[in-house]
């Protein structure tokens, strides 16, 4: 048995030795520096957090190592070519990024894709926010020590990321839409294939449930970490499902209804105390909408032409049009200016990740550096999309 | 339904959309002049498009070769076609309401469906926070600029503005001089911090009351603004090359 008297003084000795050092002790407030090379920050993610000891007093986000100037490139490429390009900013959902753009410039040209590319596009789009959401679960359940989900939604991912290649060769940035509709028509089987991965995916979502909903651990290290009240978001710009968390039943696909989501019969689900763990539960909620609003995609999915009538060289006349849609990270608006030649003369890009990104240091603040990680999880950012 | 796949758009027919021998096709045509600095003649290719065999070669950077509203090299194919849409005059009681008290400094306007008004640069400041605390737009969506180099109030600013109580969308723009300010919107938006950042980072205008105006994206070094229209886009590559090589760029 050791003396506890022995290991005090032990102690002091340590002090005595380090004592040089004493102002540095002293500091309440202590300057890190976390990225841009770190596994947890989802990318080229830099943050300068400032402690006090374990707990954090505030945060700046240093972004753009990723930067690419889309919106420069937008404006030296012609409509047509500019659209890969968007399917580059938010790469796990680029299925959406193309939706986004492709109807903004169909407002432009004042067209509308014909019945059968809406449903299409929804499938496609649903499909995406689907694997968007087992991407963010993976990595997020990852970063927070469960090595276990990761496996199982990239396992299950897979089977989205088939059924892309077989409709158009490409698995992550697809290029999937056009303007005025689609290039491709359906493969053959491309319902049965659809079908047959919601029956396959629907009880994989209790599997993933039933790691983590009532794991003590996930459940401990997310409930009332990271809370933003619904005031805040809103404040901040923020939206999708970091807002609905907060419990502001607010979803574009309702409120402004595009495509053709008016048809489909779909719920919101909303959190109450915008934590964490809430975020969690309305992900995992969101990914069983998505299921019913594919499945009924499916079942009706029309027959008909699946381009509508757009010229050869795009010249939307002169004007502006901002429009936006429900990317799986909130809002993500485009606003085209063009002055009625074939190139855009503006494309600007409204991303939910750059803009959520900028609620991190309110999040984080008063909460340990353990939750930071856990945060910009939640806050399911894709640096792609911050930088462009 | 196959009928609908088209081949590719074939090449446009006449050879006047070619670009001149000391013009870089790909890249949309900016290039720079031998004395260094950099022109941008982007729209160029486009107006040859619109304009077959017609115009002389035009003079790249005059304000004829890149006007922005209705290029004048533009109207030879329009007239084929539907009449060319135009803004027309936005009404609504809360419009009413901001003409009765700021008069001819609002024009309200509506284009394919969507809501804006222009708003005079001295209004701003107030505008905005009227329309936060008492027509309920309480969610700043995003702020961005657009340049137009021959104009003499050069950059359009643009407030996108949502509604959660009405679920309504608007946009509100004003126009300014390079160089000119703008007060910060942080105060009404807190959520403008970071959009007004990267609008200062790609345009070089600086919102007065900002707690933090400086770059965003881009390393705090960096020259220029690169979404300015004279910005050409090969400038960076082209110095780096010259400075850390010392060969002329091949692009």
């Amino acid at each position: 048995m050791t003396d506890p008297n022995a290991t005090l003084a032990h102690h002091v000795d340590i002090a005595d030795l380090a004592a040089h050092d004493k102002t540095y002790l002293d500091a309440n407030e202590l300057v890190i520096n976390m990225g841009p090379q770190h596994p947890a920050t989802h990318g080229v993610l830099r943050v300068i957090l400032r402690l006090d000891g374990e707990k954090v007093l505030g945060l700046e986000c240093v972004i753009g190592y990723l930067h690419r100037g889309v919106e420069k490139i937008g404006e030296h490429r012609t409509y047509t070519m500019f659209n890969p390009y968007v399917d580059r900013m938010d790469y796990v959902a680029a299925v959406s990024n193309g939706l986004g753009y492709c109807e903004t410039v169909e407002k432009l040209l004042n067209v509308e894709a014909p019945p059968r590319a809406q449903h299409v596009r929804v499938i496609l789009t649903e499909l995406n926010r689907i694997a968007s959401h087992q991407l963010w679960l993976g990595t997020h359940a990852l970063d927070i020590g469960a090595i276990t989900p990761l496996f199982y939604t990239f396992r299950d991912r897979e089977e989205i990321l088939k059924i892309y290649e077989k409709y158009c060769g490409a698995r992550l940035t697809t290029h999937a839409f056009r303007i005025g509709g689609l290039q491709y028509e359906t493969y053959t089987g491309f319902e049965k294939e659809v079908k047959n991965f919601l029956n396959f995916f629907r009880p994989k979502i209790d599997e993933y449930e039933e790691l983590l909903t009532t794991n003590r651990i996930w459940v401990e290290r997310t409930k009332n970490v990271g809370a933003i009240s619904a005031e805040d978001c809103i404040a901040l710009g923020v939206t999708g499902p970091v807002l609905r968390a907060s419990g502001v039943k607010w979803d574009l696909r309702k409120a402004q209804p595009y495509a053709n989501y008016k048809n489909f019969d779909f719920d919101i689900p909303i959190g109450e105390n915008g934590d964490t763990y809430d975020r969690y539960l309305v992900r995992m909620a969101e990914m069983r909408q998505s299921v019913r609003i594919i499945e009924q995609a499916v079942d009706a999915l029309p027959e008909g032409p699946i381009m509508a009538k757009v010229p050869k060289v795009m010249k939307p006349p002169a004007g502006e049009v901002y429009h936006s849609i429900e990317a799986p990270k909130g809002e993500l608006g485009y606003f085209i200016v063009s002055d009625g030649s074939t190139q855009p003369y503006r494309v600007r890009v409204r991303p939910p990740s750059f803009v959520n990104l900028q609620a991190l240091d309110l999040m984080c603040r008063g909460e340990l550096v353990a939750d930071v990680i856990a945060v910009i999880g939640t806050l399911d950012i894709v640096l792609g999309e911050v930088d462009r | 339904m196959p009928d609908e796949i088209k081949p590719p758009a074939p090449p446009p027919p006449d050879g006047d959309a070619k670009p001149t021998a000391d013009e870089p096709a790909i890249l949309g045509g900016v290039k720079a002049t031998p004395s260094g600095s950099v022109q941008a003649d982007d729209k160029l290719p486009a107006e040859k498009l619109a304009a077959p065999a017609a115009a002389p070669p035009a003079k790249p950077a005059t304000p004829t070769a890149t006007s922005n509203a209705t290029p004048a090299a533009a109207k030879p194919a329009a007239p084929a076609k539907a009449p060319v849409p135009a803004p027309t005059t936005w009404d609504s009681p809360m419009v009413a309401k901001l003409k009765g008290s700021y008069g001819s400094g609002i024009e309200p306007l509506t284009y394919a469906g969507q809501n804006y008004m222009v708003v005079d640069r001295s209004l701003i400041p107030e505008i905005l926070q009227v329309l936060r605390n008492e027509e309920q737009f309480d969610y700043c969506v995003d702020i961005t600029a657009l340049h137009y180099p021959q104009r003499e109030k050069q950059f359009d600013v643009v407030w996108v503005l949502y509604s959660f109580a009405r679920n309504e969308r608007i946009r509100v723009k004003t126009q300014i001089a390079d160089g000119a300010t703008l007060p910060s919107s942080v105060p009404i938006w807190a959520g403008a911090n970071w959009l007004e950042r990267e609008v200062f980072d790609m345009f070089g205008i600086k919102f007065d009351g900002h707690p933090d105006m400086k770059r965003i994206l881009l390393p705090d070094g960096w020259k220029g603004h690169p979404l300015r229209k004279d910005y050409g886009i090969l400038q960076q590559d082209n110095e780096w090359v010259q400075i850390n090589l010392g060969i002329e760029s091949g692009q």
